[in-house]
């Protein structure tokens, strides 16, 4: 039954990826190219907004229904891994006008060969899992 | 009563409901967003998406062969339902929400797409606006590929980064998390090169 909670919370956020257009291929090329506000209003007003709640939740010592307090686990800063990895994923989000939410978000829109790529991101975390050992960290 | 009855078609008209299923503002997306981090939060949990391939990877058994990948998946069921209302969310969206507009990018975006002799969302009507079909189809392989390509980057570099959109440009920065902050100029990084330099030649490919 708890589990219906965040399927519902999911649905929330598969309606606001499509409506917002965040799931738009074009829009993400657009982003890169600078040529549009869009993107940047939706991840900026997100952001600003979202670093308000959690200072304030924070700060007030708001309980989670959880019972614990709002909290981040930070990693450790790697600068140098940072970038490689942030840069890897962001030569596939630029692909495919897609990161891992609007994945799903497109299957649900009928995009099927979305499924494939699903298949090769799940398969990309498995070499992820397979390597870490010998990759820098 | 015919007049009350035609002023009250006209407000339906441009009601909520039209509100809602044209596209939607920046704004108030972004407000959305904040809504669905804060259900998260207050649940107990964290909003990040990344980490479900890697629950799909304990579900196809990857756990017995490499350790990673190894963890009691019951905690991660909240993740997996999570995704789940994603695809139902993209199904209601489509169904029910559809905007009557094809998405409408900036003339200059569609200019440069123009130019490549790409498909911009006004003449690629089965892609919505959403999909650039001739790049990503299960009728060529390059179109198979290319999607199955840009996974293995996605899932690769997400889990390297510990990552994505969520975690890191939303949830991390909100945190003032400096790691995040580098990471999404990691993501920057990769999509310049990937959209200045790589994507012109994988589309005449």
């Amino acid at each position: 039954m708890k589990n219906l909670a965040y399927t519902l919370v999911g649905i929330v956020f598969g309606i606001t990826m499509t409506k917002s257009e965040a799931i738009s291929w074009y829009r993400i090329i657009e982003m890169f190219r600078f040529e549009s506000f869009h993107m940047y209003g939706i991840i900026g007003v997100a952001v600003v907004l979202s670093a308000l709640l959690l200072f304030i939740l924070k700060r007030k010592k708001f309980k989670t229904l959880e019972g614990g307090f709002v909290e981040h686990k930070g990693m450790e800063l790697r600068p140098k891994r940072h970038i490689l990895a942030g840069s890897i994923f962001g030569l596939g989000w630029a692909l495919l006008g897609a990161c891992p939410g609007p994945i799903y978000v497109l299957i649900g829109n009928g995009f099927l060969i979305m499924g494939v790529v699903l298949i090769g991101a799940v398969f990309g975390t498995y070499l992820y899992g397979l390597w870490m050992d010998k990759l820098p960290h | 009563m015919l007049p009350k009855n035609t002023l009250l078609l006209n407000v339906q008209d441009i009601g909520l409901w039209e509100l809602l299923t044209g596209p939607w503002h920046w704004a108030f997306s972004g407000f959305m967003i904040t809504l669905v981090l804060f259900l998260l939060v207050w649940m107990g949990k964290s909003f990040g998406v990344s980490s479900s391939f890697r629950d799909l990877c304990n579900l196809a058994g990857a756990g017995k062969k490499v350790p990673y990948f190894k963890f009691d998946i019951k905690e991660e069921y909240w993740r997996l339902s999570f995704v789940f209302g994603a695809i139902i969310g993209g199904f209601i969206a489509f169904h029910f929400m559809q905007s009557p507009n094809p998405v409408d990018i900036s003339v200059e975006t569609r200019n440069y797409l123009v130019t490549l002799g790409m498909s911009y969302p006004e003449s690629d009507l089965s892609g919505q606006g959403f999909v650039p079909t001739e790049l990503f189809n299960f009728s060529s392989w390059k179109g198979i590929l290319l999607a199955l390509a840009g996974g293995i980057l996605v899932g690769f570099g997400t889990r390297y980064g510990k990552g994505c959109t969520s975690g890191h440009a939303i949830t991390g920065l909100a945190h003032l998390q400096l790691p995040s902050l580098i990471t999404v100029i990691g993501f920057f990084i990769g999509g310049l090169i990937m959209t200045h330099f790589i994507l012109p030649y994988l589309i005449v490919l």
